[in-house]
């Protein structure tokens, strides 16, 4: 029989979770003090990646995904490439095409 | 327990496509709000010095709260369903009831904030915001529908465990089988990602 439960299998203990929740106050501070700092052009690259090294830890720890099924993690991969996608498409368009500024 | 008890239990359910399933919905709430980020960035890339002047404006220390606020939310979230999975169904639902607290003080923040802004005569419609320049109406108008939008996943988020917790009293969540409050889970997780964006792109743009 199929095994319902395989994520059951590892522990999420309390102590990984509190980590986890140190390392995302730790990265709101950061980002907080970052913004202080005028990087020019760089300082909203630096705020997403933040953002994305928060989230990741976010999905990884909290949402399960490290434990998860593959599946899983290759739907959340496909997600995430279309919107990658939709976004460079779009950003393109509005790089070369002077007229809509 | 024995393995063979287990397994009758399990006979009936499938918690993996259970959770596959509360992901698919995931993803379709990351296209509703995906589609208000490009609009953001858009704009954003078309009217930098207003969305600049814009967000000054913005409290930056009830942002910075509000994402502690958030964030430590996501935690009790996470601990309650250890507590449930441990077998501590009191610990869980003392979790998940501070869990909506915090999701209740986001809220109160909010409205510190809004109604600061209504009663300056900021708001979507207003004179005073008719009259600025045209990126900062637009920072304002996405300012509003986007923290909105979100705001009211907050307020869906804690109903949806005010419903786990009164499944956890009843017994209909147990050690044995609580994917449901995995889902609610899921979904509190998802709405603290969509701030972990938010945060940055309205309270602080250099």
């Amino acid at each position: 029989m199929e095994e319902t439960n395989t994520h059951d299998k590892h522990t999420h203990g309390y102590g990984i979770y509190v980590l986890v929740w140190l390392a995302l106050i730790a990265l709101t501070g950061l980002t907080a003090a970052v913004a202080g700092i005028n990087f020019g052009k760089l300082s909203i690259v630096v705020a997403i990646f933040i953002a994305v090294v928060k989230s990741y830890l976010v999905l990884t720890e909290f949402m399960h995904l490290n434990s998860e099924e593959r599946t899983f993690r290759v739907f959340i991969f496909v997600a995430l490439f279309f919107i990658l996608v939709s976004l460079t498409l779009l950003f393109s368009d509005y790089s070369f095409n002077v007229n809509i500024r | 327990m024995s393995p063979n008890e287990e397994v009758v239990v399990h006979a009936h359910r499938d918690d993996i496509r259970s959770r596959m399933g509360m992901w698919l919905f995931l993803f379709s709430e990351l296209l509703l709000f995906g589609g208000l980020f490009f609009m953001y960035s858009v704009y954003r890339f078309t009217h930098q010095q207003d969305f600049s002047i814009a967000s000054k404006e913005m409290n930056t220390f009830l942002g910075t709260l509000n994402t502690i606020i958030l964030l430590t939310s996501s935690l009790t979230m996470a601990l309650s369903i250890t507590a449930m999975r441990k077998g501590k169904k009191g610990l869980s639902i003392f979790f998940q009831i501070v869990t909506i607290l915090f999701g209740l003080s986001f809220m109160v923040n909010k409205v510190i904030e809004w109604s600061h802004e209504f009663k300056v005569g900021n708001f979507p419609g207003s004179e005073l915001l008719s009259a600025r320049p045209r990126g900062q109406i637009l920072y304002f108008g996405l300012y509003y529908s986007m923290v909105g939008l979100h705001g009211l996943h907050v307020i869906v988020g804690m109903t949806v465990i005010g419903f786990m917790t009164v499944f956890t009293i009843r017994n209909k969540i147990t050690p044995d089988n609580y994917v449901k409050l995995e889902a609610a889970g899921l979904y509190w997780h998802l709405v603290d990602i969509i701030w972990i964006f938010l945060f940055p792109l309205f309270y602080l743009i250099t």
